[in-house]
């Protein structure tokens, strides 16, 4: 995810939450793998730094991702940022509660994925991160 | 270059304000969140640092026959006190600025330019006065300014920073003395709310800052806000709706350029433009469903490209996302269907005017 605000973040910034045994990209999404299938969302931090969610562009059932590349994008009120996936694969489903409630990811971004894939190559989760490595970069 | 900062930028931070480069100066986007702060303006009472604006101060025996030259507006004959809306234009008819100009009087006008366009603008009045028994003069680092804007604005100055205004009729001003210096107060803003615009030192500014602060009764807000307040009510953003190439009627903006008047720079060519007719124009869009459309983004019509997205949001007030965008002037017809693309997918919407939530001045 491009994140927008690249100027000074002002104030206390509360502590984002990070999970383990998840794996993450360093454009701020994460993969939940469920045997064959990945769960792609943004992460807890990465909606702290957007700001409150108010559409989300999803793919549709059946599109292709590649590890990499943009696959929709989450707005604020004042900027639009691409979602990168960070595995390649097909989508079997997006989360269309999002449509109508696009904040939801503000209120826990872990729970509320964007799409689930049917990961096309597992050896590709070895090129993220996990949980303590992500949250390192998130300092 | 790095950014300038206004007075009360030790402010902001302090605030948490989140900060951004915006026309050469480090300005707050947002203190909380941009719906919040917008909410405030339409059904309370915000503040907005404005320092970053430019003041230039015209003064001299043909002051009024200068202005009358680089403005398309028609400020003879007004009494001191009232305030006009217009632009500068190239010879052309492309737009340098637009601005305010408040009429001290038949020798001194103010006139309030964009923060981006400040040495662009400064060059241009310097070059044009040259002809007149006048002088102007940059005053934009001497002021800090505060923008009070909403229903409940009028009793914030009165009671919190004890400065009359009641009296005040939108698009007047009046000068103050505060302290040791004059200060300007008007009835102005860019909200499309009642509201203040207050023109003072540094110093005093930070002092109204801190009262406002401290009494609650105003929030801060940033200039994120302020672009999605303007959107609703269909106000151009130099940069967006106005630019060097385009001109004031292709903007929607003809009736802030008097062609009555003798002469000013810029009228042969509107002059011209108005008898053969514009080819492209500045119209409103509502899409069917929730995507946002962006500042340049794409705007399609039978798989042609018809123009572009100058500005757009999901409205805060409406809900609905709409934009402003540049269209060839035959697709420009309110309820033109038209199409925008949005992350390369074509969202279906149509012509409408370009106000998209109307305006509670007090007139």
């Amino acid at each position: 995810m491009f994140l927008l605000f690249k100027g000074r973040l002002g104030g206390v910034l509360s502590m984002a939450k990070v999970i383990e045994g998840l794996y993450y990209a360093e454009s701020h999404e994460y993969v939940r793998v469920e045997g064959e299938y990945g769960y792609i969302g943004i992460t807890d931090y990465a909606q702290g730094q957007l700001g409150n969610v108010v559409y989300v562009d999803m793919p549709e059932v059946d599109d292709e991702v590649t590890a990499g590349e943009e696959f929709g994008a989450v707005e604020s009120v004042k900027a639009a940022s691409d979602l990168f996936s960070p595995v390649s694969g097909t989508v079997v489903e997006v989360n269309e509660a999002l449509e109508d409630e696009p904040e939801l990811i503000n209120k826990d971004a872990f729970a509320n994925w964007i799409i689930k894939v049917e990961l096309a190559d597992k050896s590709e989760l070895d090129n993220l991160m996990d949980a303590k490595a992500y949250e390192a970069i998130c300092k | 270059m790095s950014d300038k900062r206004t007075c009360l930028y030790e402010r902001h931070i302090q605030q948490g304000a989140k900060m951004v480069s915006f026309g050469g100066f480090e300005m707050p986007i947002q203190y909380t969140d941009i719906a919040d702060e917008h909410i405030a303006v339409r059904t309370a009472c915000g503040v907005f640092d404005v320092s970053h604006m430019g003041e230039v101060l015209v003064t001299g025996r043909e002051a009024e026959r200068f202005v009358q030259h680089i403005f398309t507006n028609d400020v003879a004959g007004a009494p001191a006190g009232k305030i006009f809306y217009g632009m500068m234009l190239h010879p052309n008819g492309g737009t340098i600025d637009d601005l305010l100009v408040y009429k001290e009087g038949d020798e001194r006008f103010f006139l309030v330019i964009n923060a981006a366009n400040i040495d662009k603008d400064y060059a241009w009045i310097s070059e044009q006065v040259k002809a007149f028994d006048a002088v102007a003069e940059n005053q934009s680092d001497y002021y800090g300014q505060l923008a009070v804007q909403g229903p409940k604005a009028e009793g914030v100055v009165e009671k919190v920073l004890g400065l009359p205004c009641q009296e005040l009729v939108f698009y007047t001003f009046k000068k103050m003395q505060v302290g040791d210096e004059t200060i300007i107060i008007s009835r102005t803003g860019y909200t499309g709310e009642d509201g203040f615009e207050i023109y003072a030192s540094h110093g005093r500014i930070q002092q109204m800052w801190d009262k406002l602060m401290e009494s609650g009764e105003a929030k801060p807000c940033g200039l994120g806000c302020r672009d999605t307040l303007r959107f609703e009510v269909g106000l151009p953003l130099y940069g967006d709706e106005l630019t060097d190439d385009l001109s004031p009627l292709e903007a929607g903006l003809g009736i802030f350029v008097k062609l009555d008047k003798e002469e000013f720079v810029g009228k042969e060519a509107i002059a011209r433009q108005k008898a053969e007719g514009i080819t492209r124009k500045i119209v409103g869009i509502e899409l069917e469903g929730r995507a946002i459309p962006r500042h340049g983004y794409e705007v399609v019509a039978d798989d042609k490209v018809i123009g572009e997205v100058t500005t757009g949001y999901n409205s805060i007030s409406t809900g609905k996302s709409v934009c402003m965008a540049l269209l060839d002037i035959n697709h420009a017809k309110l309820d033109t269907p038209v199409q925008v693309r949005i992350h390369k997918k074509l969202q279906p919407g149509k012509v409408i005017k370009k106000r998209f939530y109307d305006k509670n001045y007090k007139k």
